[in-house]
């Protein structure tokens, strides 16, 4: 069952988007938040763990204080409050990943609090999203649903449950709601997450790798209509695991509820599901008395003082933030803003940054980046760097294919945006009447226009990407 | 303090995981009444200004080194299971999703 | 069996640490003694769940190796080295079931040792066995044990006190000379005074935790139980001092309490009476025996004085609402998952939800399903401010009253129980009146301070053990043994030995000797 929804222009015609996130942030710490087993992925099940990270009888926490310093480090970097004395309390519900039955998280004193992040997007306009807190708390073990339809919760006849990360260190960064960032809403989903993702990878607390779920996302999502105060019902969006997810499931959201609200009908405050597949969400449950967590102290655990010195020791070693990193590494490669604006966009920074360290000049290394891996990416629908190419291959590769055969067969040219633009804008002129059929929504008129393309650029162009330009070009939703 | 009702005990219990029969769920109501009117004097007896005691004696900033320790082989730490499969802990299905 | 075996039993641990040194007797004697009085009496006493012989008489032997090797080895061996210990079936030991009393665990085994068994097991003390107590230590009667109720040894008929009654019923039998309790209420000092016995809770954070299954983490405390102060002493030495894994646990360094308890003075010591704790509800003989302890205690050049702490009249209270809150999210854990008991609902359909339920409900006893219940709704939403927010601003009030009695006082006495030894049964449907067993200890736990109960006499009206609680500010646990040595050692000269002396015997051997036991050997049934 798919839910209906609205195109986004008419959403954004009539109502204003409210955000909020829940980013968990997964420490790279050696060991557990509250054991001494170690925080390692990918692992046999059930054999990074010990009796505290099972929940057995009779176990006792004991903090990890690297983590607090990473949590810390985080909550400055977010530009935070430090809390001068923070405690851990017990959040308690049933669930099979959860081996106490209660998660240790943090409740009404966070560590850090009251922060905030400069988001900038891809036009140049800086956009201030409010930190309302960067609360510590443990991660869950992993449960895989068995029979019935595979890997669903529905239908599956059991479940198997490893504890390996049961106990892994997290932060989860909370905002405040965020406001009028309008029809760039999902823009600046995308835009935050990666802002984060990059800010907990650049302090080196964490791994950041999304496809392993280093770093998860909660979006949530309102709607209200254009001059109101009053925020809408909002749903929590769960498992956005990547950064293009997050774009696309605000925006699903948005014309979901957008839908919702046209029908007359209230909006459900509910969890909703993510799937990848379908590009949709689903609904989870609505909220209920089971939602009553009975928070309290956690009587295990003691309060956290942050001297005001061993916060400035902390301060004192955190490296440069983001922003600042940027301008040095544009200065350094030399990339116009707009080159260097492309870069930023398609989240290969850190690849280039790395393909130049294993040798590479920064031209080849944006070349290949933009001009190659970023459109394969996109056709394959993936981050460019989860396609799992090594700096030291794209090195290799460019040592094999030496410049002048590139330039003779057209390689280079065809696999640049530009020099396709030029043809699309060429071939969309030669055919008016196909461009007006595909601006009306008969997308498969595109492939008459593709089709030239690809004959003027000698077969060589990206077809994927070429499609993907056309729309651009034409302003129409793909 | 409003006294405590069979409906309140059901929904106590599920949030417990408990399940409870009907004649539990009414006997247990009864007990928890009387238990709860004794101990009501409680919400009277501090004013506003006085603090929470959460820890008897008061420590703060109890920290462990990031050193890896002991660990349990998969074995050991399915040992005690009620069922087990490949390694991983076995479970009926979950009904609620989160 | 020699006549030094078969009174092997009844010495203190102290004693049996002399012995042993001065290779008078093996460990493996002493332990062989011990298991054969468990054999003898605790089918009648039913104070262990568990017992450990093997290993128990494999420690021995092992003692006795490195003692006959001598040398340095032998040299450095424990005081404690050999004499044996019972552990309250709540503390979790590799090789022995640990059950805390509860069907959700019967049969598992921890693959962990708690860490006051690995003290035990580094001062190569044989562990005899597991002893019972109230299911997850909820209880002052020991009835709420799900495989059954450990019989008072003063009257078979009567309770031994709880949630650590086979621990005291094990001492007070002779069926071991020490063991290890907890005490979250008056598990441990309640017990020792319906018994006749000797019990301490340490300072809260004095002894780990860690593997002590836990009730109420803010509460719950492992201390020794014993026949004499100077024995609880030196298992207190042996079990304190700082644990790591434990985040509670106190920085300090143990003080000498075994120094403490050999050189007891009480002269120019300030004793206060807690006007609050006895009078109105205590019972006359339990009245009786607590005003010849102070006289004794004027005697020894103590000057006794008068508190008042008015807050103590809310620590039952804010007690049932504490100590259930941290229950219900400890005991969350138990949902046929991991370990323990899985029960499946009688009906379709078969989700995890619906098996954690029919596991909690089959595995659960009535008192922990109460205190579960109460606790989720003392923390449930709209409720926790005026229940668990009230209890714990209690609390503070409980500490200011001890902070200004503490101000009069080196240390404070009262009655350990408003009653002597009540009958199996007695109040096992009213769980208000089991609940008030506690008042005179709770307040303990609620500040954190250590407390000792020890024997006073028995009660005219009953013949039965009444105990004398002694308390002190926090980290001043050796001020209990000053104290409570002298009074012991003056309660004993009046009465001519050991109250324990006067206990019914348990055995036929015994019982030619002893009317009363004739008549306990019927009182099994009722």
């Amino acid at each position: 069952m798919t839910d209906a929804t609205l195109s986004f222009d008419e959403a954004m015609e009539k109502y204003d988007p409210v955000l909020g996130f829940e980013v968990h942030v997964e420490l790279n710490t050696k060991t557990k938040m509250f054991s001494s087993a170690p925080n390692v992925f990918g692992d046999e099940p059930n054999t990074n763990v010990n009796e505290v990270d099972l929940g057995m009888p009779g176990v006792l926490p004991v903090v990890n204080k690297t983590a607090i310093e990473s949590s810390i480090k985080i909550g400055l970097a977010l530009n935070c409050k430090i809390a001068e004395t923070c405690r851990f309390a017990r959040k308690n519900y049933f669930y099979p990943d959860t081996p106490k039955n209660f998660q240790t998280s943090q409740y009404d004193e966070p560590i850090a609090y009251d922060g905030y992040l400069d988001i900038e997007l891809a036009d140049g306009t800086v956009f201030r999203v409010e930190i309302e807190r960067a609360h510590m708390e443990e991660d869950a073990g992993k449960l895989t649903h068995m029979g019935g339809a595979a890997g669903r919760i529905q239908g599956a006849d059991y479940s198997l449950v490893d504890y390996n990360r049961s106990g892994v260190p997290l932060v989860e960064i909370v905002t405040k709601p965020i406001e009028g960032a309008g029809s760039r809403a999902p823009e600046l989903a995308k835009a935050y997450v990666a802002a984060v993702r990059e800010i907990v990878k650049n302090l080196g607390v964490s791994d950041a790798k999304m496809e392993r779920g280093n770093v998860r996302c909660d979006a949530n999502v309102s709607l209200r209509p254009h001059g109101r105060e009053r925020f809408g019902i909002r749903s929590e969006t769960k498992n956005v695991n990547s950064l293009r997810a997050v774009e696309h499931a605000v925006r699903y959201e948005i014309q979901r509820h957008a839908a919702v609200l046209e029908s007359g009908a209230p909006v459900i405050q509910e969890t909703r599901h993510w799937h990848e597949d379908t590009r949709s969400t689903t609904s989870g449950r609505p909220k209920s008395d089971a939602d009553d967590y009975r928070y309290f102290p956690e009587p295990d655990l003691v309060p956290v003082v942050a001297s005001r010195e061993w916060v400035e020791e902390l301060r004192a070693t955190l490296p440069e933030p983001p922003a600042a990193r940027r301008k040095r590494l544009q200065a350094d490669w030399g990339y116009s803003d707009l080159e260097f604006r492309d870069v930023v966009n398609a989240g290969v920074l850190d690849e280039i940054e790395e393909t130049i360290a294993a040798g590479a000049t920064a031209t080849v290394a944006r070349k290949w980046w933009m001009g190659e891996i970023v459109g394969r990416a996109k056709n394959a629908d993936v981050d460019p760097g989860q396609l799992g190419v090594a700096p030291a291959t794209i090195v290799e590769l460019n040592a094999m294919v030496p410049a002048e055969i590139v330039e003779k067969r057209g390689l280079a040219v065809v696999s640049d945006d530009g020099p396709l633009l030029e043809a699309i804008d060429q071939v969309l002129a030669a055919q008016p009447g196909v461009a007006d059929k595909i601006r009306a929504g008969k997308l498969q008129a595109i492939g008459a226009i593709v089709g030239g393309v690809m004959k003027a650029t000698r077969g060589q162009a990206d077809a994927g990407r070429v499609k993907e330009l056309i729309l651009e070009r034409l302003g129409v939703e793909g | 303090m409003a006294a405590i009702n069979r409906d309140d005990v059901a929904h106590l219990a599920r949030l417990a995981h408990i399940e409870m029969s009907a004649e539990e769920l009414d006997r247990m109501a009864g007990e928890l009444a009387v238990i709860v009117e004794s101990v009501k004097s409680v919400s009277e007896a501090a004013g506003d200004d006085v603090p929470a005691t959460s820890h008897p004696i008061p420590l703060t900033n109890v920290f462990r080194e990031d050193v890896v320790g002991h660990t349990f082989t998969a074995e050991q730490a399915l040992s005690g299971a009620p069922d087990a499969y490949e390694g991983r802990f076995k479970v009926p299905a979950i009904l609620d999703e989160d | 069996m020699t006549e030094t075996h078969s009174e092997l039993f009844r010495l203190s641990a102290a004693a049996l640490a002399e012995k042993l040194a001065a290779r008078e007797v093996t460990a493996v004697e002493v332990t062989q003694a011990h298991l054969d009085r468990i054999a003898a009496v605790d089918g009648q006493v039913h104070a262990f769940l568990h017992v450990n012989s093997e290993e128990a008489l494999a420690v021995a032997a092992e003692v006795d190796a490195i003692r006959a090797a001598g040398g340095a080895a032998a040299e450095e061996l424990h005081v404690l080295a050999g004499v044996p210990i019972a552990v309250k079936d709540l503390i979790v030991t590799i090789g022995q079931p640990t059950t805390a009393g509860s069907k959700i665990l019967e049969g598992w085994h921890s693959p962990y040792d708690a860490t006051v068994v690995e003290r035990l097991r580094a001062a190569k003390m044989p562990i005899l066995g597991k002893t019972n107590l109230d299911e997850f230590a909820m209880g002052s009667s020991t009835e709420h044990s799900a495989f059954g109720p450990t019989r008072n040894p003063w009257d078979l008929d009567r309770i031994p006190g709880g949630s650590g009654g086979g621990s005291a019923a094990a001492v007070a039998a002779f069926e071991a000379p020490l063991a290890l309790g907890t005490d979250t209420g008056g598990s441990i000092r309640q017990p020792g005074a319906v018994t006749g016995t000797v019990g301490v809770k340490p300072t809260y954070g004095g002894v780990s935790r860690y593997g002590a299954i836990a009730m109420a983490s803010s509460l719950d405390q492992i201390g020794p139980v014993s026949r004499t102060v100077l024995d609880s002493a030196l298992l207190h030495q042996v079990i304190g001092g700082h644990d790591p894994r434990d985040s509670t646990s106190l920085p300090d360094p143990l003080e000498d309490l075994v120094a403490a308890a050999r050189t007891g003075n009480v002269e120019g010591m300030k004793i206060g009476i807690i006007k609050e704790l006895h009078g109105e509800g205590y019972q006359a003989g339990v009245e009786n025996r607590f005003n010849e302890a102070l006289e004794l205690l004027k005697g020894a050049g103590a000057e006794i004085v008068e508190v008042s702490c008015p807050n103590f009249k809310y620590a039952l209270g804010a007690y049932y609402l504490i100590m259930p809150s941290e229950a219900s999210s400890n005991l969350a854990k138990f949902d046929g998952v991991r370990f323990g008991l899985r029960a499946l609902p009688k009906e379709a359909p078969l989700t995890i939800e619906r098996v954690m339920a029919a596991t909690r409900a089959a595995g659960f006893g009535d008192e922990v399903k109460r205190r579960i219940i109460l606790g989720t709704y003392a923390l449930s939403a709209g409720y926790y401010d005026a229940y668990y927010g009230s209890a714990q601003k209690v609390r503070t009030l409980i500490q200011r009253d001890f902070d200004a009695a503490f101000a009069q006082a080196d240390v404070l006495i009262s009655p350990t129980a408003p009653t002597t030894a009540f009958k199996l049964g007695e109040k096992l449907n009213d769980p208000l009146a089991m609940y008030l067993n506690d008042v005179a200890t709770i307040p303990a736990n609620m500040a954190g301070v250590p407390g000792l109960s020890l024997p006073g006499g028995l009660a005219d009206e009953d013949g039965l053990p009444v105990g004398v609680q002694l308390l002190a500010p926090a980290r001043q646990d050796a001020r209990l043994y000053r104290v409570g040595a002298v009074l012991e050692s003056l309660l004993e000269a009046q009465w001519g030995g050991p109250l324990l002396e006067k206990a019914p015997s348990l055995t036929d051997a015994d019982a030619d000797s002893s009317t009363a036991a004739t008549a306990l050997s019927h009182g099994g049934s009722h």
